[in-house]
């Protein structure tokens, strides 16, 4: 009796000491303060730079704008990003770990951050349509869809100053109040383009017509919505696998495309010789629109070369290639569009006349 | 109490992990040829074979393009990915998974698709392979940042 005793004291204390040593590792896992520092490194450097120096994205280091920006709207920027910009919405973040991110970069300043009240300014918006179009477009584009290059491409030089950003951007619009537009447009941004409204003759009520303009944006509807689009484009084909290997090499011949190769879908995965013979990958290329390509977006290379597979499954051939439609949501980018329309086309038109 | 207790705990470790976004991209000090030898090698340790190593530069510089070092590297375990296509034949058209590596002056950038949003793609009980491909791929990627 007294054994059995013992044993159920001991279970229990072992399931207790236990239970702690759970409840130990999970306030260790929940108490933890996210790291800024690695968060940055990991999810923002690539564009940013290590040191915030910037390059795809803004110099978000340099004095003049981590000084005029408040945590809010760094917090809202990581949160919303820039549809069509490059810069993705990191809506999967924690609070805590987006705000371990704005703390990084507050390190870069020896200021406080500042603090905007939320009021809207009330300007005129029709004679802030005329200022803007005098005074602001050149750089931030007559719709202020921004300058080209910054946030926009990869590709763009890299000793070439900031470009405007983007003010009618939906993701700009819900992360800047119109007090902190209107003190950018009277300060300026230091060490980029952007001059101080005050020394090129504006009034305080000109700046505040400006901002109502700017406020203005946020009615248009910006987003385009591409969730319809399928990933990917499926045909049948009426031939066999061969005869309509043969047709797509004809097919891409007639859109002016160069043949790169055609290989096993497997070839690479098994052994040489041993690959499924019913599965084949046609790589095809147009150098033109390549360099195009790559000159707008230089990510979408992982796409390149074009490519069809062909295979056959449950006795029925099949053609299958991604949706280049896709792309442009993937990537954020809308100067993307034109490009992947175009691409969308040919695809469809090749695969058409292979199946004919 | 202690299965419960796990239970809990995993929940708090899997939702404290970054969530994918669709692309994921770094950024090496290395320059390109040490991040190639860098990238490949951390694939072969996460137990992924090197299927092609495409060249996408050919012509670029001759074009007024910035850089003449670019890839495309193509990986994957075959076992899986003949599984996926065997079972959804469209995912074909994606795989084997991708990356782009290129230079960018001194530096080397890497991106790839987040494997992640292909788990759309596949019945619930096989998300868990894409999940995992997103784990590695950041793995290597880290491995490429923080290499001297």
């Amino acid at each position: 009796m007294l054994m059995w005793v013992f044993k159920i004291n001991h279970v229990t204390l072992m399931i207790r000491l236990a239970s702690l040593l759970m409840l130990t590792l999970l306030c260790s896992v929940a108490l933890a303060a996210p790291d800024g520092a690695g968060l940055y490194k990991t999810q923002c450097s690539t564009c940013h730079g290590d040191n915030g120096s910037g390059g795809v994205g803004v110099p978000l280091s340099l004095p003049s704008f981590i000084d005029s920006v408040p945590d809010e709207y760094l917090e809202k920027t990581i949160r919303h990003g820039r549809p069509g910009r490059v810069m993705p919405s990191f809506s999967a973040l924690s609070d805590a770990q987006v705000n371990a991110i704005v703390q990084h970069l507050r390190s870069w300043s020896n200021k406080p951050a500042i603090q905007y009240d939320s009021a809207h300014v009330k300007g005129d918006v029709i004679k802030g349509k005329k200022l803007f179009a005098d005074r602001c477009a050149q750089c931030h584009g007559k719709d202020g869809k921004g300058g080209h290059g910054t946030g926009v491409t990869f590709s763009r030089k890299r000793d070439l100053p900031i470009i405007a950003p983007s003010l009618s951007n939906p993701g700009f619009l819900a992360s800047a109040t119109d007090a902190m537009i209107k003190n950018t447009l009277l300060h300026g941004r230091e060490g980029t383009p952007m001059l101080s409204a005050k020394n090129t003759g504006l009034s305080e009520n000109d700046i505040d017509d400006l901002v109502s303009y700017v406020r203005s944006f946020e009615n248009r509807p910006t987003l385009k919505d591409s969730q319809s689009e399928k990933p990917v484009i499926i045909m049948d084909s009426p031939y066999t696998l061969d005869e309509t290997v043969e047709n797509l090499k004809q097919a891409i011949a007639d859109k002016n495309f160069t043949l790169v190769r055609v290989e096993p879908f497997e070839r690479g995965l098994v052994e040489e010789g041993k690959e499924n013979k019913k599965q084949v990958v046609l790589h095809f290329c147009n150098f033109n629109f390549l360099f195009e390509a790559l000159a707008i977006d230089p990510r979408v290379g992982m796409f390149l070369p074009c490519r069809v597979t062909v295979i056959e499954h449950d006795g029925k051939v099949q053609l299958l290639t991604i949706n280049p439609k896709m792309l442009s949501k993937l990537f954020n980018n809308d100067e993307l569009d034109e490009a992947c329309e175009q691409m969308h086309g040919v695809y469809t038109g090749i695969l058409e006349d292979a199946v004919l | 109490m202690i299965r419960m207790i796990s239970f809990f705990l995993c929940l708090v470790v899997f939702n404290s992990v970054v969530r994918a976004e669709d692309l994921i991209m770094t950024r090496s000090s290395q320059k390109f040829p040490e991040a190639m030898l860098t990238f490949q090698t951390s694939i072969k340790d996460h137990g992924y074979q090197l299927t092609r190593v495409q060249r996408i530069d050919v012509g670029l510089t001759a074009k007024g393009y910035k850089t003449d070092k670019y890839r495309v590297v193509f990986l994957g375990k075959t076992d899986e990915i003949q599984y996926l296509v065997k079972k959804y034949p469209e995912l074909i058209a994606f795989m084997p998974p991708k990356a782009s590596i290129y230079a960018e002056n001194d530096q080397t950038m890497l991106v790839t698709a987040n494997p992640g949003i292909f788990a759309d793609m596949v019945d619930d009980e096989d998300k868990v392979i894409f999940y995992r491909w997103e784990s590695d791929v950041r793995s290597v990627f880290a491995d490429v940042q923080n290499a001297d």
